[in-house]
Order: C-alpha cells, then sequence, then structure tokens
C-alpha cells in the first residue's frame, strides 16, 4: 500500500483549532482546563489528553507582524528513533504510514519519549499503570477509508491528507508557483530521513519552533553504527581475553617451575 | 579460639545490631513502604518526573551510576583472572561482591523506574533488537547470573554445599570472560543509549563515542570504587588498608584515564567543538568542572610517588575519580539535555528516599556477607604470621559491642 501522510499550509491556517478539538472528539480524550498564555497557545503543550495543538507564533519580518500557527502532533517519522528505542518493539511504524503504539507489551522505560527529536510522546503520569500517549494519525479512520479527523475537520484547507509522495509533488508544486511567497523547503521531506507529515511555510522554520538542528540521517542508523560493531567486538575481545588468560598462567606456570629450579 | 571463629565453624550466621545498622534498616524499611506504596500508586503520585523529563533521578542514580560504580567486580576479575595480576587476590572477592550486590540493586532500581513494571520479562520474548535499550536489558540480567555463580563458591563454602562449590568454581574462567564481555557490552551501551539524541543532547558530550568514553570510566573508576570500598571497610573492621595492592591498580587507572582525555580532547577537536568548551556557558563550565575533578586531579595525584603512596593520597585520588564519574553521568542525564527538554527537574523526597534506601540495603548486604562468608579471608592472610589467623573477627566483635 502507497505511504500515506498530511502536508500542513502554515499560510493557509487561520488559528481556529478545530483540529485540536476533533481530535479530542474522535479519540475521546478529556479536556484540558485552560489559562491565559502570553502566546495564546492552548492548552499550554502537548501531553497524554492533547495529542495535536496548534502553537501561536507571532513572527516579525521587519515592519510586518505575522500570526502563524504550527499544528503540533507526531510527525510519523519514516524510520523513527522511538520505534527503534523501543525494546519489546512496542512502536512500529506501519507500510500505511502512522506509527503505532500496543501498551499491552508496553514495558513503561520512556526510552521513547527521551529518544524522540520532536519530543512528542507522552506520559499518563497519574495512572498507576501508565500508557504511552500520541497522535497516531487515525489509523483506525484510515483503515476505515477515512482521514484523520483534524484534516477532515480543517475549514481553511491547510490540512491536506493524501499519499506521501503525491503530497511532496504538490508542496513543491507549491513553492514553485508561489513567486517566492513560501520558503524554498519541505519540513519532513528530508528531516530525520523523512516524516509522514509535511509543512509548508512563509516563515523560516526555525522561527517558528521547529527544530533548528535537525540532520537528514535517520536517528536509527546512528545507534545501528553501534549496535551493528557487537559481534565483532565479542569475537575480537573475547578472543583476547582468552588468549591473555592463556598467557598469563602459562607465564606463572613457568615461572613457578623456574623457581623450583633455582630452590 | 573466639567465639565468632567456633560460630563460623559451627554454621551459625549472625547480624550484630550498632546505631548505625539502625538507620539503615529504618531508610531500608522506608525504601520497602515508599516502593509498595509507587508500585500500587503509579510515578505520577510518587515523583517529579513529567513530559519534558520522563528520566531522573533513579535512572541516573540507580541505574547509570548504579552500573558504572560496580565496574570494580569486571576489572578486578580482568586483572587478576586475564592479566594475572595475582597480587591482587585478596581484594577479588570483595569486589565481586559489591559487584553483585551493585547489580541486584540496579535491577531493582529499573524495575521501580518500570511504568508498567509487571510487563518487565517481556523483552524475553518481545526482540527489539535494534535499541540500544535491549541490549542493557540482556547484558544486565546475564551478568547479574555471571555474578551471582561468581559469588556463589563463597556462599556454598560457607554453606558446605560443597557439590556446588566445586561445580561453580571449575567454571570460573569461562564465568570470568562472559562477565568481562557482557560488562564491555552493557557499559559502553549505557552511552551509546544517548547516540540516538544528536539533536537533544549538548555536543559536547554527544558524539559517537558515547560507548568508548563509557567504556572508559567505567574501567578507570572500577579500581578507583575497589580502592575506596577497601579503605571504607578497612575502617569499619579495623583491618590493615591494603595499600601495597592499591599502587598497580592506580596506575592503571591513571592510564586509563590518559587514554580518556587524549580520546575527549580528540574527539572535541575532530568534531570543532573545542570552542565551545570555553564559551563561558553552563554547559562548557560543567565540563571542564568533569574533567578537572575526575580526570585531570587524579592523574596528576596518582603519578606523583608521594601522593599515591599514602593511604590519605591513593583514597583521595580515587574518591575524585569516583565524583567525576558522578559529574559526566550528571551532565549527560541531566546538564546537556537541560537547554532541549527545557522546564526543570528536582526529585521528590519519594524518590530521594527511596534511592537513599536501596543504597542503605546494600551497604548491610554488604556487611552481612563480609561478615559471614570469609570474604576477607586473603586479605587477612599476610598478618598471619603476626597475629591470630581471622584478624577480622576480634576486632569486628569489639566494635560491636562497643556500640551496642
Amino acid at each position: 500500500m502507497e505511504p500515506k501522510g498530511m502536508l500542513i499550509d502554515l499560510t493557509k491556517c487561520m488559528g481556529c483549532r478545530s483540529c485540536q478539538v476533533a481530535c479530542k472528539q474522535w479519540n475521546n480524550l478529556p479536556t484540558t482546563s485552560t489559562s491565559f498564555n502570553p502566546d495564546w497557545s492552548n492548552p499550554p503543550g502537548l501531553s497524554a489528553n492533547t495529542w495535536t495543538r496548534l502553537d501561536f507564533h507571532l513572527s516579525e519580518e521587519g515592519d510586518d507582524l505575522k500570526w502563524r500557527f504550527v499544528k503540533q502532533q507526531c510527525m510519523h517519522c519514516d524510520e523513527p528513533a522511538c520505534e527503534s528505542a523501543c525494546f519489546v518493539h512496542a512502536l512500529t511504524k506501519t507500510p500505511e504510514g502512522p506509527v503505532v503504539y500496543n501498551a499491552d507489551i508496553c514495558v513503561g522505560c520512556r526510552y521513547c519519549m527521551v529518544a524522540c527529536p520532536f519530543s512528542i510522546p507522552k506520559y499518563q503520569w497519574e495512572a498507576r499503570f501508565p500508557k504511552v500517549q500520541k497522535c497516531d494519525l487515525c489509523a483506525g479512520r484510515q483503515a476505515a477509508g477515512l482521514q484523520p479527523a483534524c484534516a477532515a475537520a480543517c475549514p481553511s484547507g491547510a490540512i491536506k491528507f493524501g499519499g506521501r509522495a503525491a503530497l511532496l509533488e504538490e508542496a513543491w508544486g507549491r513553492i514553485r508557483g508561489s513567486n517566492g511567497k513560501y520558503v524554498k523547503r519541505v519540513f519532513g521531506e528530508k528531516e530525520v530521513g523523512g516524516t509522514s507529515v509535511l509543512y509548508l511555510s512563509d516563515v523560516q522554520f526555525e522561527k517558528l519552533g521547529f527544530p533548528a538542528e535537525i540532520t537528514a540521517e535517520p536517528l536509527p542508523q546512528y545507534t545501528w553504527k553501534a549496535l551493528s560493531k557487537i559481534p565483532a567486538v565479542l569475537v575480537g575481545w573475547g578472543g583476547f581475553l582468552v588468549f591473555m588468560t592463556w598467557y598469563s598462567r602459562r607465564r606463572s606456570q613457568l615461572e613457578e617451575k623456574q623457581k623450583a629450579v633455582q630452590g | 579460639m573466639n567465639r565468632e571463629v567456633l560460630e563460623l565453624a559451627s554454621g551459625k550466621i549472625t547480624f550484630r545490631m550498632n546505631p548505625f545498622r539502625v538507620v539503615l534498616l529504618l531508610l531500608t524499611s522506608l525504601f520497602a513502604v515508599v516502593t509498595i506504596y509507587r508500585l500500587a500508586a503509579g510515578l505520577g503520585a510518587t515523583t517529579n518526573l513529567s513530559d519534558r523529563w520522563p528520566w531522573g533521578l533513579w535512572i541516573f542514580m540507580d541505574v547509570k551510576l548504579g552500573v558504572a560504580l560496580a565496574a570494580g567486580g569486571f576489572t578486578t576479575a580482568a586483572l587478576y583472572y586475564v592479566f594475572g595480576w595475582r597480587e591482587l587476590k585478596p581484594i577479588v572477592k570483595p569486589a565481586i561482591l559489591t559487584a553483585w550486590i551493585g547489580y541486584v540493586l540496579v535491577a531493582v532500581g529499573l524495575l521501580i523506574d518500570l511504568g508498567r513494571w509487571y510487563n518487565f520479562w517481556r523483552p524475553i520474548f518481545f526482540w527489539g533488537y535494534h535499541s540500544v535499550m535491549f541490549e542493557l536489558f540482556w547484558c544486565v540480567l546475564l551478568y547479574t547470573i555471571v555474578l551471582t555463580a561468581e559469588f556463589g563458591p563463597t556462599v556454598f563454602a560457607r554453606l558446605r554445599w560443597e557439590g556446588w562449590e566445586k561445580t561453580l568454581k571449575a567454571l570460573t574462567l569461562p564465568l570470568v570472560i562472559s562477565g568481562i564481555l557482557l560488562s564491555t557490552l552493557h557499559q559502553s551501551s549505557l552511552g551509546s543509549l544517548y547516540i540516538l539524541m544528536p539533536g537533544k543532547l549538548n555536543h559536547l558530550w554527544w558524539t559517537m563515542l558515547l560507548p568508548l568514553n563509557y567504556f572508559l570510566t567505567a574501567v578507570a573508576v572500577g579500581p578507583a570504587m575497589v580502592t575506596v570500598e577497601s579503605y571504607l571497610s578497612a575502617r569499619a573492621y579495623r583491618r590493615r588498608f591494603e595499600l601495597d595492592i592499591m599502587q598497580p591498580l592506580a596506575k592503571f587507572t591513571a592510564g586509563t584515564l590518559v587514554i580518556y582525555l587524549v580520546v575527549k580532547i580528540a574527539d572535541l577537536v575532530y568534531r570543532k567543538e573545542l570552542g565551545a568548551l570555553f564559551a563561558g556557558t553552563r554547559e562548557g563550565n560543567m565540563f571542564l568542572l568533569e574533567m578537572a575533578i575526575g580526570v585531570i586531579i587524579p592523574v596528576i595525584m596518582y603519578l606523583l610517588p608521594g601522593i599515591r603512596k599514602t593511604s590519605g593520597g591513593v583514597v583521595t585520588a580515587a574518591s575524585l575519580v569516583i565524583v567525576g564519574v558522578i559529574l559526566n553521568r550528571f551532565n549527560v542525564v541531566f546538564t546537556g539535555m537541560t537547554r532541549a527538554l527545557g522546564g526543570s527537574y528536582f526529585p521528590s523526597w519519594m524518590e530521594l528516599s527511596m534511592t537513599l534506601g536501596l543504597i542503605s540495603l546494600g551497604v548491610l548486604a554488604y556487611s552481612f556477607f563480609v561478615e559471614n562468608f570469609g570474604v576477607f579471608e586473603e586479605a587477612a592472610a599476610p598478618e598471619a604470621v603476626a597475629s591470630p589467623p581471622i584478624v577480622m573477627r576480634p576486632a569486628q566483635r569489639t566494635m560491636a559491642k562497643g556500640a551496642s
């Protein structure tokens, strides 16, 4: 099956938060009491009960003030750090795109939370046996032929659901046809090896809270460079240790013999 | 013959109380109560962990430091059995004992930190082999079994289970070598855990050489721990402190630290991060502090015979090496991640009391085994000509009596 994805065009978002509400409704997530926030974002951050939210940014370019609203949720990396971090494989990247979580085998080590380059997975801290919680790109809706709840709810067309390859093509088409309105970058095309969620913006991504230093190499490959050396270390270091054990025993035997001869 | 030797011969197991031990026992009981509460109520009710800081005191102390500071077991075993440093014989048993207790405590600490702890056995059947945590889980599990087998003969000798004792003794060398291999893997893995976070961990610490750095510091701190432990137990049991044995260990640690220093500097130069070191930031300053206290000062102290050949000198230098490793792990878990994670974290009283209780349990277990299982038999031997065969026993009785 062709991997699906989501294209989020920040220039089209008007900050209505329909996506936030739709996500809560579809996933039956309890609401969070809101409070005044200097940047107008609410709730103040993603949590076990808030899988997507708009992060409000007031960006200044010369005399021009622009409000930009960045929809945050799981990026659904093609090679997810969280999946590689999980030592029971409770997090998996499905061929359809979503990164999904199996709570039954989760041990609760929280390495996925530390590992995620976007700090997306959240924890049910108040629960006796907490689950890791995050957006699953509405894998259940997708299986039933529906688009994710947030994309279905968006009134301005800022969120577009579809095949990732086609969305990527469309994104570059929008950049080319915009007379330089957009930043010449599709965030998610190459970042950490590519993600299912793609972003277009007319403001530098770094100014909108996107990670400034982000590698194009899939993060699991870093780990693999270390882990794949284990067999060689076992054989080489193990062989050396066995040899040294033999060598030092032999040496002490010879020394004792010599002592016996001299004595 | 005094009463203790008779008791030892008659097979009676004893554990005398004194005020210090009562305090330790109270802390251990507190640990037990809080643990039960934590397992029943969850992490949010007991810890100050948060979505920003999913890892805190327990991962830092009970796991990262616990494993690093228990490195005395595999380093001593390697030097004695594999590299034939015969003079280390008296400290092999105590070093293995400390490592064994250390790893059992690490396992307990890790279990308590798991959100869904009843699933702890899952990695045995669900192989997330692409995770460093998977390797860590298996190595720590197997190494704890290996250490149990390594210390087994001492326990079985005391219990007069001669068949078991002989079997395990015959397996000593394979056990030791597999123990060193497992230690090499998981000591380095504790560093490899953070290879996955190049965008989060400050680049003073984030490097592909994290596993090598962790391994080298473990190898350096192992003998330093042995030195400090020997000194403390010598004082507690009025034994002679084995200053002579600590000399080769001190030189070994100094050598390892010099290699570590060269690797660290070369790595920073290669990755062009040397400038960040002297930028005056909190990260840069903490890095400098860690290297000064844990590497440069102790190396100088170790290399000066005037300092190394005194009890105070060698123990101070070893303590600095330990503080250096504590700082290093602290910097990786906290200092280097602060900028990326934001917010702040300080452990709750329950987190603190559980860590404290776990350490108290370790000290009690150490005393129990030392007093009942002849761990220091070889240590007493050099003085056998001048003193009664079991030097520590009468002194220990005096101390226990004096305190009670």
